[in-house]
């Protein structure tokens, strides 16, 4: 008892600092300890597939140091090439549409009207069914030859091509997938729309602004920065896209490479014919394509978005 | 203007919505008429497909929706409690290395999953891991997920530090100030958790695919993909019937946890 009412003296209250703070660390960590295991399981196969890339390996002998072989077999592989193009169309295309969409609808509904949880339900529940196998497989059926559009084209006397067996446009019907998503990014962009204060509208409107120089001057610049935020994580995301190209061609990324994403041919490459060294190296220059794209966005974001302070 | 407005967004929900219609009422369809009969509303029904569908793959379709239950159950067990102790400690204890820590975790969310897999599988490989649930379930365990983590940390806080203090004053440790304090405030925050990792983990097909060879073993999404295979039998009703089924469990939780959804992705963008 006389230690607790003994007063402290300068020097122990200095000795005891590192103490408390060895305490407080060894608490943290055991907090940390799950996720310091998993993030070991993420840097050590980060690193190894960094190896694997420059080898031969094929899972059932060790793996070959083969230098750039790898490299110079992606070259001049004309089906990387394709995969690559397929993934970007699909990525320019499908990104900048669903969130035109997004923020449209955003917008409209923003302006206040009645029932918009019913509606905000409405279009946000397709992005959490989008990647499922169920809704491509519907997909898949909606856009074949004797499907619901070429039936609705019929009553115009429109004689629809198999949109998902035809390699002109196949692609286009999983864009069109990706625009149906739009919710996600639409939730997001209202919850945004909801921040901007009234007074900087009541201020524009009565320096005479017309509803449009709003949009532009106001809404615009002080939503930028979430529109920022949805490119990227968009862009990332449909940069590996999977699921759809492999559900709509049953696995081969047909009609003719037409839905052979970067994903789905790394999967070929790695899983259906084993050759692993080969699908690091993809692996790898997928990660540097989707960090460029993601830097350039950065950079140009300079340029476009607006923050407050 | 107002009436413009309700029947321009009236009609574009219509549109959004046409294609889930047109999946349930295709279930309800004779399979020789899901393309011929036009309409949403069948002219003949058939029921039938729902029960027929049930069986008509290699295991009845009540083994595939155990499957993924169990793995969505014990997925969303181990997000809620690996993400929310590293959560805790970054949103509330200082300790050596925290900044780093906290920046690498950030960076895991922006790291694209595929550069990982073949590593990951010939680990578990190695580990005798393939045709069994670990390769699902553990790094759930291991807070691999920084967005749920990301999740918790905002939420934690916003909650009064006041709280910690109080707690360490009446002889708290770091511990039970976790567990009697900040778990119990936290719910809100573990439910947005728990319904995303349910959506995401019933939908997830590559992994699955990756790691589950054995019929028996299949998730729900592998499940109907075997109806695609064996498309020359033209099974279309009963194949609608068994996809409304596993997209009724994730359209059941939208209902149940809309506004833990809304909040959700609007405070971190997750989706």
């Amino acid at each position: 008892m006389t230690v607790l009412t003994r007063p402290r003296t300068e020097p122990e209250r200095v000795a005891r600092e590192p103490v408390r703070k060895k305490r407080q660390d060894r608490a943290a960590y055991l907090f940390l300890l799950p996720w310091l295991i998993g993030i070991v399981f993420t840097v050590g196969p980060f690193a190894v597939s960094l190896y694997l890339a420059f080898t031969d390996y094929n899972l059932l002998t060790p793996p070959r140091w083969s230098g750039l072989d790898n490299v110079r077999e992606m070259i001049g592989d004309a089906t990387l090439h394709q995969s690559l193009q397929v993934t970007f169309i699909y990525t320019l295309v499908s990104v900048p549409l669903s969130l035109a969409a997004a923020l449209a609808v955003a917008m409209v509904l923003h302006k206040g009207v009645r029932g918009l949880s019913i509606y905000r339900s409405v279009y946000y529940l397709p992005s959490l069914l989008g990647s499922s196998v169920a809704i491509v497989m519907l997909w898949r059926y909606l856009f074949g030859y004797q499907g619901v559009v070429n039936n609705f084209l019929g009553w115009f006397g429109i004689q629809g091509p198999g949109w998902t067996s035809d390699p002109h446009f196949a692609l286009s019907t999983l864009i069109l997938l990706h625009v149906w998503t739009f919710g996600a990014p639409m939730v997001i962009f209202l919850a945004g729309l909801k921040q901007i204060p009234v007074m900087y509208y009541e201020a524009a409107a009565m320096d005479g602004a017309s509803p449009w120089r709003q949009f532009r001057s106001v809404t615009l610049p002080l939503l930028s920065p979430i529109i920022f935020f949805n490119l990227v994580q968009s862009m990332i995301a449909s940069f590996q896209t999977f699921t759809q190209g492999y559900v709509m061609s049953g696995g081969t990324g047909g009609p003719a490479e037409s839905t052979l994403f970067s994903n789905l041919y790394l999967y070929q490459k790695g899983f259906g014919e084993l050759d692993m060294g080969y699908a690091s190296s993809m692996a790898w220059l997928l990660l540097m394509i989707i960090a460029g794209f993601t830097a350039v966005n950065f950079l140009a974001a300079r340029y476009w978005v607006f923050y407050e302070n | 203007m107002k009436i413009s407005r309700h029947l321009a967004l009236t009609a574009v929900g219509a549109l959004m919505m046409y294609p889930l219609l047109w999946l349930v009422s295709s279930s309800l369809k004779p399979s020789n008429t899901v393309f011929t009969d036009e309409g949403l509303w069948p002219h003949s029904w058939a029921p039938g497909n729902y029960a027929r569908g049930w069986t008509s793959l290699p295991e009845s379709f009540e083994v595939y929706l155990t499957n993924s239950l169990i793995i969505v159950v014990l997925s969303i067990l181990g997000n809620l409690m690996s993400c929310s102790l590293a959560a805790y400690a970054f949103a509330r204890l200082r300790f050596t290395g925290r900044k780093l820590f906290f920046a690498l975790m950030l960076g895991t969310m922006m790291l694209p999953a595929h550069v990982l897999v073949i590593p990951r599988y010939v680990l578990f490989d190695k580990l005798e891991w393939l045709n069994t649930y670990y390769p699902l379930l553990v790094p759930h365990f291991l807070a691999t997920n920084g967005f749920y983590i990301f999740l918790m940390v905002q939420f934690m806080r916003s909650l009064p530090i006041e709280l910690d203090d109080a707690a360490r004053i009446d002889g708290c440790g770091p511990f039970r100030t976790f567990w009697k304090v900040i778990m119990p405030l936290c719910l809100p925050a573990f439910a947005t958790t728990a319904i995303f990792t349910f959506i995401a983990v019933w939908n997830e097909f590559f992994e699955p695919l990756l790691y589950l060879t054995d019929p028996q073993l299949y998730t729900v999404p592998l499940a109907l993909r075997q109806f695609m295979d064996s498309e020359g039998q033209s099974q279309w009703g009963e194949m609608f019937a068994m996809s409304f089924v596993s997209l009724a469990p994730v359209i059941g939780f939208f209902i149940a946890g809309q506004k833990y959804l809304v909040k959700g992705i609007a405070t971190t963008g997750l989706r």
